[in-house]
């Protein structure tokens, strides 16, 4: 199959009104006669799902919290990224749309990037509109702050709480409109599995997680907006639950995966201080701006932190990369970290960690300048770690935060099973080989808002002519005897070993090979042992309680089965990509100081994964760059 | 450490619940409860019993789904605290443990410690948006809001709707959700031209929920994981005399 990006004829900046124009429209009498499942109630869900509802269509929405307001959207603290030009410092959409497009290391498509830019504007007029408290001047206009190495502020934010703030909004909408009877909201319900008739996305099967029913729901189209999957690494800055399932089952009823290793991560989480730890907190990056990040230089320094004198403390990224420092960027941070640790110099119980320190920060402008500027990250690590960090250097270190990989989509957010869209984090569209700080939770929302509703109407059209296949559909009987056959086999293996044990094994393997950075012996040898784990998973593990009754231990194990598959492409596409770019590192591929060597020749391309019965083939979508000459990213 | 739980356990909505005590070891000062109540699961698996059925999905304070009575208190001993925040070194080694779910009529249990808080949600349906279609937006720099208003907005829009001010409150009143969200709206232009009917027909919600009638005894705000103040419920009520009066 060939890969259609379906890019619009015309200038860049006229690509989106163009579309526009020449998209079909279907009129409100039969809107009402169509009717789209949506997966997923985060930013992009819950704004597709209030939008489309607008708009008339029939809509039944899922998530698998209790309510959509818990969706992990809600997590996200430093901003959205908008090209207002407010704060009057040239910026400008063109701009934005270079900063992302480099930022991504030149492996997005400059009109899907263009367009994150230019609805940027429209939707803080939006999120405005229904009531988010974005923070603002004494004047009353609305305040920017700048983020992530750019030069220009375009970050608006409501406090640390920006994604609350804008997940509130979002759900509020939807409410809105179960109140008028035009979404169906199904809370606590879990895609397992999608349905295809006549090789078109005509519904799913998902569990109800009360009663551990398996239902069937029938659609004109499915809509998947189901967020990111670094919990893949088991630790990571990820809410609990969250999963690739629904899109892994997808993938494997023929949509393609895109970049799936591509996963950022993150420089300044708190780090693991135990086996059973579930989840790594995020510490704002501001940190760095006064924080100083060392490691001893002696491997077997068992000293507190405070009893290392100057001399015995390396100061690493002050010494490789002394014009940017401790201000080096995400990636290039998390690796230097990686490189420390991985020598033995962590420190920390598990010497999993690096300190941040603020003792010089403080003896030059006073504790009160500190306390002004970081109170609440402050106050916020001694709630978790229980220590003072006026007193003492704080314990950081790296996490997986993201996921720019995804499936593969075209300009019109459909993937390549006809009737089958992704949207926000769960997609691979805009953000290239590393994603911006600030520009997720955009993205997320103008998928659901602004892009979705205006692209499904082209292939909803078409699906007003044809029939409405029911849940009778053969085809539901078939797969949903599929799902309930994998719970079956779950439930029946009764092994010795629980399911968290599996996701720690597989945790490690995946951090240690592929995150940071990547060669290629590790990951050959994780491909190996990651099929020793799903042959061991599917023979040891235990799932106590049975499968009509709310089980946790059901649901993790769905979705580590789930998580384990994925995990093979994820390497397996690392590995093919004989390169470094953005996020993804292979040693092999590195200048001698250290610096990411990208293969424009031969890696221009978004590789594109077709599931063959276990296997996978590669596809590759060509990359052109018409408006901007893709350069090298240098930090130095 | 060593601690002892005493955990609810309840097998559906309909069927009776019992404290059960489970003698649990190896749990760190660095483990969050949470991560403790993970622990003990596992070792129930190890033991081929069921798993104690909790809530959660964060564990970072932001997303509400957690809430747990801990010893008598919605979220454990602190303050201002969820549940996920909490760490076991707030306990002693040999300590016993009370776990219960949310109590309220309002908030059914569906299992163990998991309850159905979606009455929070139907009260949100009622008006807790501004009835504004994606696409009709004007220019965000049109409308100023001075930053005092904002601001009071934010302090209150911060809930993250937990129900701990439910749990805790004798009455199981939940007014202080309830304002929290009529307040951050109503305090902004862009929620004015509905704040009456607002008020009105969300609180006429929350009485339909079976929620109790708040008696101001103030115990909601202290546990308030978002620091949200009993004031927030006194401007509830001046909005509801007012919509009485004009809406
Ligand atoms: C800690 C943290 C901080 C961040 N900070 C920022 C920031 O400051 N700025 C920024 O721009 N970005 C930030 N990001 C990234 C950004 O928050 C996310 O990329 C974005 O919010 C994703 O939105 P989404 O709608 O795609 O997914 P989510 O909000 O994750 O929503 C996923 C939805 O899918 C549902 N779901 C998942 N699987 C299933 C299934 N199988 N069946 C049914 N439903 C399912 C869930 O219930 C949920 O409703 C941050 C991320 C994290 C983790
Ligand atoms: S798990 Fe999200 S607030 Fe506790």
């Amino acid at each position: 199959m060939k890969l259609d990006s379906k890019i619009p004829e015309g200038r860049l900046e006229d690509k989106w009104s163009n579309y526009q124009l020449k998209s079909r429209l279907i009129n409100p009498a039969n809107k009402k006669k169509l009717n789209v499942i949506v997966v997923g109630a985060g930013l992009a869900g819950s704004g597709a799902a209030a939008t489309l509802a607008e708009l008339g269509y029939d809509v039944q929405c899922f998530c698998y919290q209790d309510s959509a307001r818990r969706a992990h959207s809600v997590a996200a603290q430093g901003g959205m990224n908008a090209a207002k030009n407010y704060q009057h410092d040239g910026d400008s959409v063109f701009r934005m749309f270079y900063d992302a497009l480099k930022g991504g290391d030149f492996r997005s498509r400059e009109a899907n990037t263009y367009r994150l830019a230019e609805l940027s504007a429209p939707l803080i007029d939006h999120y405005v509109q229904q009531g988010v408290p974005f923070a603002r001047e004494y004047g009353g206009v609305l305040i920017n702050r700048s983020f992530g190495g750019v030069q220009v502020e375009r970050t608006f934010y409501a406090r640390g709480q920006t994604g609350q703030q804008l997940v509130l909004a979002a759900y509020s909408q939807l409410y809105k409109m179960v109140r008028a009877k035009k979404v169906k909201m199904m809370v606590r319900h879990e895609m397992l599995d999608l349905v295809l008739i006549d090789g078109k996305a005509k519904g799913i099967i998902a569990r109800d997680l009360v009663t551990g029913q398996i239902k069937r729901f029938a659609a004109d189209a499915v809509v998947l907006a189901t967020g990111g999957y670094s919990r893949v690494f088991r630790l990571s800055t990820l809410a609990i639950g969250c999963n690739g399932s629904a899109i892994w089952k997808a993938h494997k009823r023929g949509a393609y995966f895109a970049a799936p290793s591509f996963t950022q991560i993150h420089p300044t989480a708190l780090p693991q201080t135990s086996d059973s730890q579930s989840k790594l907190t995020l510490m704002s990056e501001s940190l760095r701006n006064d924080g100083r990040i060392w490691v001893p230089k002696d491997k077997n320094d068992t000293r507190n932190g405070n009893d290392i004198p100057e001399e015995e403390r390396d100061y690493y990224l002050e010494r490789r990369y002394p014009s940017f420092g401790n201000l080096a960027p995400r990636d290039i941070s998390s690796r230097a970290a990686k490189e420390r640790i991985d020598a033995g110099h962590g420190v920390g119980n598990l010497k999993n960690a690096v300190y941040l320190d603020f003792k010089h920060a403080i003896e030059r402008f006073g504790r009160d300048v500190i306390e002004d500027r970081y109170g609440n990250l402050f106050s916020m690590y001694k709630k978790i770690t229980g220590i003072d960090a006026y007193k003492e250097p704080m314990k950081i270190s790296p996490a997986a935060h993201f996921s720019m990989g995804g499936l593969w989509v075209d300009y019109e957010l459909m993937t390549t099973i006809p009737g089958l869209y992704a949207i926000g984090e769960c997609n691979y569209a805009d953000h290239g080989a590393n994603r911006l700080g600030a520009n997720s939770l955009l993205q997320a929302s103008i998928d659901g808002y602004f892009i979705l509703p205006n692209t499904i109407n082209n292939y909803l059209e078409d699906a007003l002519k044809q029939d409405h296949p029911g849940v009778d559909h053969p085809e539901f009987d078939k797969v949903e005897k599929e799902v309930k056959s994998q719970i079956e086999k779950i439930m029946a293996v009764k092994g010795s070993r629980t399911v968290d044990d599996f996701h720690r094994e597989l945790g490690k393997v995946m951090w240690q090979e592929c995150a940071m950075s990547r060669n290629k012996q590790g990951l050959e040898r994780a491909i190996v042992q990651i099929k020793q784990i799903h042959a061991e998973f599917w023979k040891e593990v235990r799932v106590t309680g049975t499968d009509n009754e709310m089980n946790s231990e059901l649901e993790k194990a769905l979705r580590l089965a789930d998580f384990i598959e994925l995990s093979l492409l994820m390497c397996t596409d690392a590995l093919q990509r004989d390169e470094s770019c953005g996020a993804h590192f292979r040693e092999e591929y590195q200048t001698e100081e250290g610096e990411a060597v990208r293969n424009d020749e031969d890696f221009a391309y978004v590789s594109a994964w077709e599931y063959n019965a276990g296997d996978f083939i590669l596809h590759k979508e060509k990359l052109e760059f018409e408006y901007v000459q893709p350069s090298v990213r240098s930090y130095k | 450490m060593k601690v002892t739980f005493k955990i609810w356990r309840q097998d559906s909505p309909k069927s009776k619940g019992v404290l059960k005590s489970y003698e649990t070891d190896g749990i760190s000062e660095d483990m969050s409860f949470l991560e403790a109540l993970d622990h003990l699961n596992e070792i129930l698996v190890a033991k081929n019993e069921k798993v104690v059925a909790f809530e959660y999905d964060c564990r970072e304070g932001i997303c509400g789904q957690c809430g747990l009575f801990i010893n008598g208190r919605a979220h454990g001993p602190h303050e201002h605290t969820t549940a996920c925040q909490l760490h076991m070194r707030s306990f002693k080694d040999g300590d016993t443990i009370v776990v219960e779910p949310w109590r309220a009529a309002a908030f059914p249990i569906i299992k163990d410690l998991v309850v159905d808080r979606s009455a929070f949600d139907r009260i949100i349906e009622k008006g807790g948006y501004i009835s504004a279609k994606t696409g009709t937006a004007p220019e965000a720099n049109a409308m100023l809001i001075p930053k005092e208003i904002a601001d009071a907005s934010m302090d209150v829009a911060a809930c993250i709707g937990c129900g701990a001010c439910v749990a805790t409150c004798k009455n199981a009143s939940a007014a202080l959700f309830t304002s929290a969200k009529i307040n951050h709206l109503n305090k902004l232009p862009q929620g004015k031209p509905e704040q009456h009917r607002r008020v009105l027909d969300m609180t006429a919600q929350m009485e339909a929920e079976g929620f109790g009638s708040c008696t101001l005894t103030g115990a909601c705000e202290v546990e308030c994981p978002a620091g949200i103040s009993i004031a927030s419920i006194a401007e509830m009520n001046n909005r509801y005399v007012r919509a009485k009066l004009l809406g």
